[in-house]
């Protein structure tokens, strides 16, 4: 085997940048909550968190909570805490962990993340969504605004679709009025939609750019440093800026021909989301094979910016429909996310495929077997399918994944020997 | 027909392939359509005043081995989902022109693509039900949505659904679902006299034949099952309630029964009886039915029901059936029936009505754990 590829440390910028930002982000909830301020509970996937902005009420994303105590390994006594209440093993445990939260008291008036003011769920695709929502509001005693998003089951949303949406918009507006004691401002939304579309193009340019050859950045693993300022703090001028940073330094990368790896040996994409409990261990698995991410779908949950959308300041409720309904991964099926995948594989240029299957998210993996077969039979590409949990740590185990892993890039590399 | 015989010939109908009750449907409806559904509800009436013939796909039970479907979908996904594929692969669907699946959970929405990729000679449609119950928009895209669907099939087998067509297919399901209510205010009322097996096997049968015989056979059951005989046992009265989307296997209904049990209510087959009342049949049928979906629906664990808690459709399905208890039957792996079992039974607990979790797929075949499980709840309640 080749000299072992190290991983440089190069995220100084973004990753420091993304880190203060969402920081930030955290520290005003906990101001929130002391000043009484109100906030409102949404979800990643294609969210409109731009009119709770234009409402001045903070966001909270429980997914996020969920994620960073998986990240700190804070995650499997919240979710053994939720069993004890009911919960089964076979529930997604991103609300196990977040119900967990609850239930040990860590969350709420008094402590740093507060009850929300109001339980937003924009259901959008996942279906767990509108359980979570509705525990979540039973047990902040929370007032729940159910946003229904008309699923992707034809090429265009029906016209029936996009009136549906844009009317709940407009009742949700209705409601946020009323708590933030705030009149609608149109203009005001206007204006943080710009900010959106900028943010928007900057993530979509610093996508593109792991079109050549190394990857400036790791498309799924670093790729978390960008989906908080994009997800999150979309709508704000920071988010906006922040990308403007990232697009500058990734550019610089490129010319000088460097990557996140000391050398970039397989470009994969990759499908599913990350064991966030394992996250390190996981990307080392990758790390010493050269194996870069050169695209990833996860990185489109909350919405899809690499083929052209951005919100329209011009058409402000519109553009925001269209985002739930159209522009983000999981409001579209399984079957449509193999072409997304194809196009990232064609035009991102990559070697293989690596599915991580994820046990808690079946909106995700529920039928991955078969995407499996449509890659390696129709389409002749390389696929791996490794499977664990993004939250749930029990679920990871690191000897059978490194077999796999290792299999699967030993014969990718004797294709190449032969090739060559 | 006596009641036996009816049962007995729902027992057949029910052990037949979905393929074949199409195709012999089709030889004396030439050129005709058959139209499968996949739980939990489906709009029969749309497929029906096209002239299709509606079925209930409800997956295989035990009586297929996966040889294809288990490499498609992983190891903790629920076994309708994989057993309902599987049919497609062996061939079992032949005869079946349409699939119809819905939003009810995130792995019939990936199922439903799954298949159409596999067999695209199917028409495959998915539809979108209404989540949000209080919105002023609900009824106006609830209408249009079922208006797609019939679009779809008139393009796709160039029939034809009007609206005239539709009103009378809505007339003929509400008196289906009229007897069935009979039926299930007749077992609350004498649970000896109708076992929740011969009332299953009843209404799993009037998912796999035409309307119009299910009808014919409800009213004979109706007019038949008064004067039979049947002693009152010394059992609990129970509600199962978990079983609205994969069926659990006729032995684990026997097993309750025999262990101590009346099933005086349940949620199997929800999508075939979700309307609580009978649907308008007079102005638009389509805006008709799609409110109805909204307005008149049964308490389900796949419809969200604005501020409701969810225990309490369920603490009244107990009080109105006179239950002792509720055995709580989530299919193994199924989300949305095992999130919901957190507010229930917290519910129930508040309430004071004990209950009992059996998990269930829908092809396991052996039942003695179970029904050891199961005497020693209900024993634990006579004895109480
Ligand atoms: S099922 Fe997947 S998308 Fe849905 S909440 Fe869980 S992790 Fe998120
Ligand atoms: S059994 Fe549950 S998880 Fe499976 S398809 Fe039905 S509702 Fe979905």
């Amino acid at each position: 085997m080749p000299a072992e590829v190290k991983e440089r440390q190069y995220q100084g910028k973004v990753h420091q940048l993304s880190r203060d930002m969402m920081n930030a982000w955290m520290a005003q909830l906990a101001r929130a909550n002391e000043t009484g301020e109100p906030t409102g509970a949404i979800m990643i996937s294609g969210n409109c968190v731009e009119l709770l902005r234009a409402f001045d009420i903070h966001p909270i994303f429980p997914e996020v909570t969920a994620l960073q105590n998986a990240i700190r390994h804070q995650s499997l006594p919240l979710i053994l805490k939720a069993e004890e209440v009911g919960y089964s093993s076979d529930n997604c445990a991103y609300v196990k962990a977040d119900m967990g939260l609850f239930l040990s008291g860590g969350m709420g008036p008094g402590t740093k993340m507060p009850y929300p003011t109001v339980t937003l769920c924009n259901y959008v695709g996942c279906n767990v969504y509108v359980k979570w929502f509705e525990h979540l509001a039973a047990a902040t005693g929370s007032e729940l605004f159910m946003l229904d998003v008309p699923f992707l089951r034809t090429s265009e949303p029906t016209a029936a679709d996009v009136r549906y949406v844009v009317k709940q918009i407009e009742e949700l507006i209705a409601v946020l009025e009323r708590i933030s004691k705030k009149k609608f401002d149109i203009d005001k939304l206007r204006e943080i939609l710009a900010y959106s579309a900028r943010a928007e193009e900057g993530y979509a340019r610093s996508k593109d750019l792991c079109k050549g050859s190394p990857a400036p950045f790791d498309s799924f693993f670093d790729a978390i440093n960008m989906m908080g300022p994009i997800n999150v703090l979309r709508g704000t001028r920071e988010a906006a800026d922040f990308f403007d940073e990232a697009v500058k330094e990734f550019e610089g990368m490129v010319a000088e021909g460097v990557g996140p790896l000391s050398e970039e040996r397989f470009r994969m994409v990759v499908e599913g989301p990350p064991p966030y409990p394992y996250y390190r261990s996981f990307r080392n698995l990758f790390t010493k094979w050269g194996a870069v991410a050169v695209a990833s779908t996860y990185s489109t949950v909350g919405g899809i910016w690499e083929w052209g959308f951005r919100h329209d300041p011009a058409r402000p409720l519109e553009s925001i429909a269209e985002q739930m309904l159209t522009e983000n991964l999981t409001n579209r099926s399984i079957v449509a996310r193999y072409g997304q995948i194809k196009r990232y594989v064609e035009e991102w240029k990559a070697d293989c495929l690596v599915i991580h299957s994820i046990k808690s998210c079946r909106l995700f993996s529920a039928g991955q077997g078969d995407m499996r077969e449509y890659f390696t039979k129709e389409l002749g590409v390389p696929t791996l399918l490794v499977e664990s949990d993004l939250e749930d740590p029990r679920y990871y185990a690191e000897a059978q994944l490194r077999n796999r892993i290792d299999a699967f890039f030993e014969s990718l590399e004797h294709k190449k020997l032969v090739a060559a | 027909m006596k009641v036996e015989q009816t049962i007995e010939r729902c027992r057949e109908l029910i052990a037949e392939p979905l393929g074949a009750i199409a195709e012999r449907w089709k030889e004396s409806h030439p050129g005709g359509r058959a139209v499968a559904c996949f739980p939990v509800w489906s709009p029969a009436e749309v497929i029906h005043a096209g002239g299709m013939l509606p079925l209930g796909l409800l997956g295989a039970g035990a009586t297929v081995e996966l040889t294809h479907a288990d490499s498609r979908f992983q190891s903790f996904v629920c076994s309708i989902a994989k057993s309902s594929l599987e049919l497609g692969f062996q061939g079992l669907l032949k005869g079946v022109d349409g699939l119809v699946f819905s939003n009810i959970c995130d792995v019939a929405r990936n199922l439903s693509s799954i298949y159409k990729r596999n067999f695209p000679h199917f028409h495959v449609d998915y539809l979108h039900l209404a989540q949000n119950s209080t919105s002023g928009g609900v009824a106006d895209y609830m209408a249009d949505e079922l208006r797609r669907l019939a679009r779809g099939f008139e393009e796709a087998f160039g029939v034809r659904v009007t609206e005239p067509s539709l009103a009378k297919s809505i007339e003929l399901y509400n008196a289906i679902r009229a007897r069935i209510r009979g039926l299930y205010a007749f077992r609350i009322a004498e649970p000896q006299k109708l076992s929740t097996v011969e009332l299953y096997q009843i209404l799993r049968a009037a998912t796999q034949a035409p309307p119009e015989e299910a009808l014919s056979r409800l009213d004979d059951l109706a007019a038949e099952l008064p004067a039979r005989e049947g002693r009152p046992k010394d059992r609990i009265r129970v509600v199962v309630e978990g079983a609205f989307c994969e069926q659990p296997p006729l032995g684990l209904l026997e097993v309750l029964e025999e262990a101590g049990c009346y099933i005086v209510e349940d949620d199997l087959f929800l999508g075939w009886r979700w309307f609580t009342s009978d649907v308008p049949a007079d102005g638009d049928p389509f805006r008709a039915l799609g409110q109805s979906y909204v307005d008149r629906a049964v308490p389900s664990c796949t419809r969200h029901e604005g501020r409701e808690p969810r225990a309490k459709g369920l603490i009244e399905k107990v009080r109105r059936s006179r239950a002792d208890a509720v055995i709580f039957t989530p299919p193994k792996f199924c989300e949305p029936a095992l999130f919901d079992f957190v507010p229930m039974r917290q519910g129930l607990e508040r309430e004071g009505i004990p209950h009992l979790l059996v998990e269930f797929e829908e092809k396991m075949w052996t039942f003695e754990r179970t029904r050891n499980e199961i005497e020693t709840f209900v024993e634990s309640m006579l004895f109480d």
